[in-house]
């Protein structure tokens, strides 16, 4: 048992004295604390972690619902929420049994406003009831879909059509209740209604945003998300761990690789692989490779939104030698699924670093002549300084991770807070803002680029020899010449091909900086050979569920520029 | 000598066949004479008249002047990015001005995955595209729904909309991309106007 975990069982004990007979157990998840209290208790159970001083868990990293049909008898769900302190970086999950028949525990939407969109997501996919929740309606399924998917019993192929998009009357008319000020002055019909999206230049895809405008101000922005909700999490339950890596490309697709890389890790650490150390490093060089790229299209196509064009050409291509670089090594330019459980899928070639010392070369460059073009533009500053702030507090109620909550000004990374993958061993800043405005947010970005730039480096100077795969039979793909050299390397491979690999029963929820910040698996398995679940925690979902708040008060034109510094990524946002 | 009728010839054109080229400056075979043989002038109706088939004139115009409508949803759009950008650059091809307004474009690039979510939107902006419009889709979400065989996804866009052109890959390279858009302007050649 590490440290880490011993400690939070002595607080888990100030818990179980405050709840009484509302605590039911401790348990562990990995190396993460669990309280499992009764239902009736939840909401006080979350209550006192995060106001007691001892825990002070004041982020909600994530709500999800686990369908234990299949794995025991009594009640069939439980409800879970994955709480995070940003400073002290401890962690706690607190888990509550519920039963089919009555599907119905306490909201927490007072406690963080986070847990609006998370639970939203829980009562779409899993019908769980979250009473006093203000908004419970479906939110990645559409309007007319009937059941919840994600139950066991749910048929994977059962699509069900949908005759037309949802108006989002009830909910414009639940915000003119709930803020009649903000129409005081107005009368009827001098507003505008206004859909941006989903098929919009700015969207980003598959964004919906509808806005009620009282001449170019944004009274009330409505963002309707799930249009590219394409089922990642049923998928994966039908799929062996490896056959699921593919799908991992496709959430975040701006940087397919830090998505390979986080679903591995949590793998490994559910089947207790720990992979060499080359492979640690390539991971975290192509990791931030990634990264780079992600933070390139995001900015270059905000500045597009912003009319500033050149620099999207400018940053492109770089992207494209980044592109060249990676395809090199992986085959593939944008979805790359590189990594296996256990490894790599290839080691790099041979003439890797030489070609990405001399990329790195070219990324400072581009940086440079972009900020040029835009770091003293007087439209740009116009455009983006303080539009769309967002303070510490509020960010880390929303569960900001990453560049946005950087941008409001915490130093928080998991690469140095918590750090995995040898991140300790690199000397490299965290950026962070001061007002968490479009300014910042993009200014963050940039400078997040030159600081992997630091990484990829001194990861490039550290490059140890050795293999890129574990040696764990029955679990990691032997080399070819194990699997044509000898009888065990084939059986191993035989087995690995034909039964796949098979983790222990139990959980884990295992994270990374992603480029858009905490990117979290939670995976239970059963002990077969495909997940029992599979969940993203995806960081921009937290992110864009605030949006209303960023935008509201602002120009019409304001939205844009704040949509696209948030980068929603709608494969990471819908899975 | 009339000009090749090139509905007769079978099957699409690709580009680079002849077309554009003798239209816009009479070769050989789109010169026709109007005056008696032996009293050809300079100064003539041949070097300012060009005969043609109205057909092939609009085609002509509209097959490298197509403004493509990016209905993007996913990572093909990424990659659609990356067709219009310098380095692969449609514009070479005449159809780098994208239009996000269906009123406007005359090419629709489905561009990604579409859910059962999607679907009504995609209809409807569909059904607001201007007559004559083309149909691309990118990649086997769009094509087919791709590996995506579940419960929320569209299998394929033909379910609901006409496609003329799907590119496979996923997500295809931009030279695909390229390719679709160059056959496609080989095929929309061949077609009869519809004036």
């Amino acid at each position: 048992m590490s440290q880490a975990v011993q400690h939070a069982w002595a607080d888990l004990a100030s818990l179980r004295q405050h709840l009484g007979a509302g605590f039911v157990a401790e348990e562990t998840m990995g190396s993460l604390p669990v309280a499992r209290v009764r239902r009736e208790a939840l909401r006080e159970c979350l209550r006192f972690v995060k106001e007691d001083p001892a825990w002070r868990l004041h982020q909600l990293s994530d709500v999800t619902v686990l369908d234990a049909m299949q794995l025991r008898d009594n009640e069939r769900f439980d409800v879970l929420y994955f709480l995070h302190n940003l400073v002290t970086n401890r962690r706690l999950v607190v888990r509550a049994a519920v039963p089919e028949e009555d599907p119905k525990v306490e909201t927490a939407v007072p406690l963080w406003p986070a847990a609006n969109w998370g639970e939203r997501e829980a009562y779409d996919q899993y019908g769980i009831v979250f009473r006093g929740h203000p908004n419970l309606k479906r939110i990645l399924n559409h309007r007319e879909f009937v059941g919840h998917p994600l139950r066991r019993d749910y048929d994977i192929y059962k699509g069900q059509w949908l005759s037309e998009a949802d108006d989002l009357t009830d909910e414009l008319e639940r915000r003119h209740r709930e803020n009649p000020e903000r129409l005081a002055d107005l009368e009827e019909g001098e507003t505008m209604l206004l859909n941006l999206g989903p098929s919009h230049p700015a969207s980003h895809g598959t964004l919906r945003n509808l806005v009620e405008l009282a001449g170019e101000t944004v009274l009330f922005a409505i963002p309707e998300i799930g249009y590219l909700h394409r089922g990642f999490e049923k998928s994966a339950e039908t799929h062996e761990y490896n056959q699921v890596i593919p799908y991992t490309d496709r959430l975040n697709y701006c940087s397919a690789i830090s998505n390979n890389v986080g679903y591995a890790k949590a793998v490994e650490a559910l089947c207790g692989i720990s992979v060499p150390e080359r492979c640690q490093y390539i991971r975290v060089i192509l990791a931030e490779l990634s990264r780079i790229m992600d933070h390139l299209v995001c900015n270059s196509a905000n500045l597009v939104d912003l009319g500033a064009l050149t620099n999207y050409w400018y940053l492109f291509n770089l992207r494209e030698k980044i592109y060249n670089l990676i395809e090199s090594v992986t085959g593939a330019r944008l979805t790359n699924s590189y990594t296996r459980i256990g490894g790599l899928w290839s080691d790099l070639t041979e003439d890797f670093v030489p070609h990405c010392r001399a990329l790195l070369k070219e990324v400072e460059p581009h940086v440079k002549d972009t900020l040029k073009l835009v770091a003293r533009n007087r439209i740009f500053l116009d455009r983006t300084v303080g539009v769309g702030a967002i303070s510490v507090d509020d960010a880390i109620a929303w569960g900001y991770t990453g560049p946005c909550l950087r941008a409001a000004g915490l130093e928080h990374d998991l690469r140095k807070n918590d750090p995995y993958y040898f991140y300790d061993r690199f000397n490299f800043d965290i950026p962070s803002g001061h007002q968490g405005d479009t300014y910042d947010r993009i200014m963050v970005r940039f400078e997040e680029i030159r600081q992997s730039v630091r990484i990829v480096e001194q990861a490039l100077d550290q490059l140890p020899g050795g293999p890129v795969k574990a040696d764990y039979p029955l679990s990691v793909m032997p080399d070819k010449t194990q699997t044509y050299g000898n009888i065990e390397g084939m059986v191993n491979h035989f087995k690995v091909v034909m039964h796949g690999i098979t983790p222990p029963r139990g959980e884990v929820y295992d994270w990374t900086e992603a480029p858009n910040g905490e990117l979290g698996f939670y995976i239970v398995s059963d002990g077969t050979m495909r997940p029992y679940k599979c969940k993203v925690r995806p960081p921009c979902f937290y992110v864009y569920s605030s949006f209303p708040k960023l935008a509201e008060g602002g120009m019409v034109a304001d939205g844009i520029a704040i949509l696209g510094s948030l980068n929603i990524v709608a494969g990471e946002l819908d899975r | 000598m009339a000009v090749k009728d090139s509905r007769s010839s079978s099957g699409p054109q690709t580009a680079g066949s002849p077309g554009p080229s003798r239209l816009a400056h009479s070769g050989p075979s789109a010169r026709v004479s109007l005056t008696p043989a032996g009293q050809e002038t300079s100064t003539g109706l041949t070097d300012a008249v060009i005969l043609t088939k109205l057909d092939e004139v609009v085609n002509w115009g509209r097959k490298n002047s197509l403004w493509p409508l990016p209905f993007g949803t996913a990572c093909c759009a990424i990659e659609f990015m990356g067709v219009i950008s310098s380095v692969f650059d449609l514009s070479r091809f005449g159809a780098e001005l994208v239009r996000f307004s269906p009123r406007q474009a005359d090419l629709m690039i489905v561009a990604g995955t579409v859910t059962y979510k999607q679907a009504p939107i995609l209809k409807r902006i569909y059904d607001q595209m201007c007559d004559p419009k083309w149909v691309i889709a990118m990649g086997v979400c769009a094509s087919s729904g791709g590996f995506y065989d579940n419960y929320c996804t569209l299998q394929g866009i033909d379910k609901i909309i006409p496609v003329d052109y799907y590119i496979a890959g996923c997500p295809p390279r931009p030279e695909a991309v390229l390719q679709a858009v160059v056959d496609l302007q080989g095929r929309m050649s061949s077609r009869k106007a519809d004036l």
